[in-house]
């Protein structure tokens, strides 16, 4: 360890032999500590190495490049890269909120904003940039805001809100926003404001949007497109100031050069970043002409002790404000102070626009700067496509591309840059459907995934090698399309074309102890008529075996939708899954949480008492879902049956948000109250929830029902989706959120009150009898033969002739409902589960521990564990009524 | 917590069970040891539903004990070493080829019952401090009493 003022920290730093210190917490930061550790765990002669990390930010690294996605995840914690048990590491230090203000080079110290100083062996600077704020007069104005941070959008999204809400005024006028900067980040903060439901205006100092990427014929698709979202666009617009509003003093004009004005309540500003270079400026560190720290091509900075990652570095001469080069770096410089000699590969500067519905990318020499190059353009001005290939002066290699408005033959080409193409280029700028590009065999060496560099022969080694059989095993296996997910379907496809040469079939069978299907076995089950796991596996699964946690709860599940008594009764109990079992959700410590039935979110003011204080009796930590119900956190297993005896003696009954059945019916409050509304929406959203609770089926399933087209429940976003028309209600279906949000797609119009009950019980049933295990609707939907039309001949014009049974099915699953847990608490047989441990049923887990956030109690981390913090004593013992 | 990724390749146990036992005579005895003094009774064989976990507290520690469809009984530690937390008797009992094996309730890795060997990361790594494998410990049941030796 060098010498100078003895850090302070775990006692693992004390006795590590080098100290690293990597300045910055972001992105490529993240990357380097976990590629860093990878390489010390693939060196045990090493030695013994501690991390230590600052970060400015008060959270984990998170993924800045989908930023974006924060507006409608709104949980950071989503956006949390890579494994974070990483940061639990012994070897890893992360101070977060705790910026570096100074670094001496001859002490190798840095000193933090506390005044805390750390002594260092390595440097590493990863402080990347800062959302660049132009001189324009004004820019200070409440309501103008830059995107970079996850409290950028935070406080964008906060701002919005209160706009729209203090108004008051009774006026129905959107917000009116405006964004500075047409380029990647401007579009996507364009998205934002329209996905905040504000009206957006990007304007554009060049002569078209994403000058930096795609060409004047692209920016002309690419305008028309983003005019399609609802957004405004005014190029060739230099903003000369922002003027305040009188009364308020808040943004309320943007001012042009040419005159124009145009009045806004929010203001973006997104045009461009800079380096955030002033620490190591201000130790004297070699800065490039417009800024960034100067490095070699091992990133090493004019101190040899001292390196450069990402956004900061100024490599080959500049600065570049995209992750992969910044991964690429990391990766570089983790070698490096292992004793290796990697350089920086060159920077990839291929981009894709993440904005819903506009297909925009762009790789290699875009603009045809190559001496010699040729442009092969497809333009459809119609239909909004503009692509262009930039070939090689013997129309061969591969140098570039702009995609705009269909941007798949990206995925496919963008690796073959470099590599001369097969057959006749222009084939790959076709439309679909007339004649197709050629198919692409990929070189071993091409990148697929550049965010995680992996290549193609990965890929297929991980079938080959690996015995990957599917994509999620393949992603798990080499991290491709793990970070920006835009590879994916390139991954799929070169999983699937080598699982085929490798002659596997890729099977429907749901594991090693059935061969058939979850519809299959569905089918054999009720027409054999059985009804124990035993007799199901000893008839149709692979003879002598007991099957495992994939075939049981997917028998636990049929065995359910076909009426054969409470889940946990006999043998069926066996076979639930983690959460059916005890009948509530585990959560992180092993402990449980709570959800009673709320039906279409209606709740009386007795009713949040008895939940108010049932939750205070048992010390659990409350949180209103997204489901319009409310969620009990920190419930001991031995706990559940007491939580739930006062519950259900005050009328509240399983919401069954443990199971995979239906969840919530989530409503607006329809034309009882709302002055828009058409129909009565909350006596809609109870009647259905009423009726299909405790329905189990192959995934969880959520409806809405909104009361007007405006749509205030959501109901697109939900498998069964319900919005009041004038002469009734539309249906629409196969929507949700989650990894993979979806719409939902009209099924029906204008139903009568009888007629929509009884299209989503053959809905609900067909589905119920057909999908795939863990299939939710949306892709259900894609499967079924015909597709949405397919569905609407079974459903509507019983061209199977199997509605009547369909119907049945459903009327023998509302007339046998009954509350699970009054069951449980009725049966000391099936009470007998919930005990902690078989000798001592009424101990507690002693390992839980907590900490006091915000007035409530979660779980203590690891950290806090160790170093004692101020942790609640384990479990609290809780008053009886 | 989500539901992740539970689609997954089957692992093909390359049957490396070193467990196997000679003990042949008694259908109770579980694991292959000759009985030492250090076991402790735990419970009765009745108290543990078949094909179904449950925890118990040996000598202060956790342990997670599992019926068999067979009637023998094995003992794995409660701790999931994939989420740090004590709950691994509340997982789904099975077999993988022969060897019986329980999953992790929490993110559904699945272990060998003969040895605690993990046989099915899915993907994730154990939490730090903790290695992938679980301590298997030693049952015997005698006169319809589940007897537990910490391992």
């Amino acid at each position: 360890m060098s010498t100078g003022p003895l850090p302070e920290g775990t006692p693992s730093q004390l006795v590590a032999a080098h100290e690293l210190v990597v300045v910055g917490g972001g992105m490529v930061a993240q990357r380097l500590v976990e590629a860093f550790l990878a390489r010390l765990d693939a060196a045990p002669g090493a030695g013994a190495w501690h991390v230590t990390v600052f970060a400015e930010e008060p959270r984990l690294p998170y993924d800045r490049v989908a930023l974006t996605s924060y507006f409608s995840a709104r949980d950071p914690e989503e956006l949390v890269l890579g494994d974070a048990s990483m940061w639990d590491d012994p070897r890893v230090t992360l101070h977060r909120d705790c910026k570096v203000d100074a670094v001496d080079r001859d002490a190798r110290t840095v000193t933090d904003r506390l005044g805390r100083v750390h002594a260092y062996d390595e440097l590493v600077l990863a402080t990347g940039s800062y959302a660049f704020m132009p001189p324009i007069p004004g820019h200070d104005l409440p309501g103008v805001f830059v995107y970079r941070t996850v409290d950028d959008v935070a406080a964008l999204r906060g701002w919005v809100e209160q706009v729209r809400s203090s108004r008051g005024d009774g006026v129905d006028r959107p917000v009116r926003g405006a964004v500075i900067g047409g380029g990647l980040l401007g579009l996507e903060a364009a998205g934002a404001l329209k996905a905040l439901g504000a009206q957006a205006t990007v304007i554009e100092f060049g002569t078209h949007l994403m000058g930096a990427q795609i060409d004047l014929g692209g920016g002309q698709a690419l305008k028309r497109l983003i005019n399609e979202l609802g957004i405004a666009v005014r190029p060739g617009s230099a903003t000369e100031k922002m003027v305040a509003d009188r009364r308020s003093g808040r943004v309320s004009r943007l001012q042009f050069g040419d005159g124009g004005k145009l009045g806004v309540d929010v203001v973006v500003v997104a045009t461009g970043v800079r380096p955030r270079d002033e620490v190591a400026r201000d130790a004297g560190l070699e800065i490039g002409e417009r800024g960034g720290v100067v490095v070699d091509l091992g990133c090493r900075t004019s101190d040899p002790h001292v390196f450069a990652v990402g956004e900061v570095a100024c490599i080959e001469g500049r600065c570049i404000g995209l992750v992969a080069p910044g991964y690429a770096m990391a990766e570089v410089v983790a070698d490096r102070l292992l004793g290796g000699d990697a350089t920086f590969p060159g920077a990839d500067t291929a981009t894709k626009l993440k904005l819903q519905g506009v297909d925009v990318a762009s790789f290699g020499d875009a603009f045809a700067r190559t001496e010699g190059a040729m442009e092969l353009v497809w333009a459809d001005p119609v239909a909004g496509v503009y692509k262009k290939l930039v070939l090689s002066d013997d129309a061969r290699t591969l140098l570039g591309g702009v995609f705009v408005g269909d941007a798949t033959p990206y995925a496919s080409l963008r690796p073959m840059l470099g590599s001369a193409l097969p057959g006749d280029p222009g084939a790959f700028l076709l439309p679909e459907g007339t004649g197709g590009a050629p198919t692409l065999e990929l070189p071993d060496d091409a990148a697929v995934c550049s965010c995680n560099n992996v290549s193609a022969g990965t890929i297929r080694a991980a079938v080959t090698d690996h015995d990957c059989t599917d994509v999620a095993s393949v992603k798990a296996c080499t991290r491709a399309g793990t970070s920006c997910g835009s590879c994916l379907p390139l991954v799929k496809k070169i999983t699937t074309t080598e699982l085929e040469r490798a002659g596997i079939e890729v099977s429907n069978a749901l594991c090693e102890h059935f061969e058939m299907s979850r519809a299959q076995l569905f089918d054999a089950v009720r027409v054999a008529d059985l009804h124990t796991f035993s007799e199901i596996i000893g008839r149709f699964g692979v003879e002598g075996t007991r099957g495992c946690d994939i075939c049981k709860p997917t028998v636990a599940s049929i065995l359910a939708s076909q009426g054969n008594g409470h889940i946990l009764a006999g043998e069926q109990a066996a076979l639930q899954d983690t959460n059916d079992h005890v009948m509530a959700n585990m959560q992180k410590d092993g402990t449980y949480s709570v959800v009673p039935r709320i039906p279409g979110g209606e709740i009386t003011p007795d009713g949040l008492l008895v939940i108010g204080q049932v939750a205070k009796d048992f010390g659990l930590y409350t949180k209103i879902t997204g489901g319009q119900r409310i969620d009990m956190f920190g419930a001991r297993i031995e706990q559940l049956p007491d939580i739930w005896r006062r519950l259900v003696e005050h009328g509240f009954e399983s919401g069954h948000a443990y199971g995979k059945s239906l969840r919530t019916v989530k409503s607006c409050v329809g034309s009882t109250w709302c002055r828009y509304g058409v129909q009565d929406s909350v006596g809609m959203a109870v009647e259905l929830e009423l009726r299909y609770r405790g329905l189990r089926s192959p995934h969880k399933i959520k409806l809405g029902v909104s009361g007007c087209a405006r749509e205030c429940a959501e109901a697109r976003g939900k498998d069964v989706g319900v919005i009041a028309t004038d002469k009734g209600w539309n249906m629409y279906v196969g929507g949700n959120g989650g990894f993979t949000p979806r719409h939902a797609q009209l099924f029906a119009e204008d139903l009568t009150s009888a007629e929509l009950l009884r299209t989503i019980d053959r809905f609900l049933m067909y589905y119920v009898r057909t999908a795939d295990r863990l299939q939710r609707t949306a892709p259900w939907v894609d499967d079924v033969e015909g597709g949405l039309d397919g569905l609407r001949a079974v459903i509507l014009e019983d061209s199977l002739g199997i509605c009547a049974d369909l119907d049945a099915a459903m009327a023998s699953h509302v007339d046998a409902y009954e509350d699970e847990w009054r069951a449980v608490l009725e049966d000391p047989d099936k009470l007998r589960r919930f005990g902690s441990f078989v000798n001592a049923p009424t101990v507690a887990d002693p390992d839980l521990a907590y900490v006091a956030e915000r007035g409530q109690r979660r779980p203590a981390t690891p950290e806090e564990r160790a170093a004692d913090a101020p942790v609640i004593a384990g479990p609290r013992l809780e008053v009886r009524a | 917590m989500s539901a992740t990724p539970i689609e997954r390749t089957l692992v093909t146990t390359t049957s490396t069970t070193t467990a196997s036992s000679p003990t042949a005579s008694s259908p109770t005895t579980t694991t292959p040891m000759t009985s030492t003094p250090m076991t402790v009774p735990v419970c009765a064989l009745a108290d543990l539903a078949p094909e179904r976990g449950a925890a118990a507290l040996v000598d202060g520690v956790q342990v997670a004990l599992f019926r068999l469809a067979d009637g023998t009984v094995r003992a794995v530690q409660q701790l999931d070493p994939y989420s740090g937390a004590n709950v691994m008797s509340r997982g789904i009992v099975g077999t993988r080829g022969d060897v019986p094996t329980v999953a992790g309730p929490m993110y559904k890795q699945v272990f060998s019952l003969l040895t605690g060997e993990c046989l099915d990361p899915v993907g994730y790594s154990p939490r730090p401090g903790h290695g992938p494998d679980l301590v298997a410990h030693r049952v015997e049941v005698r006169d319809g009493v589940v007897h537990v030796g910490l391992a």
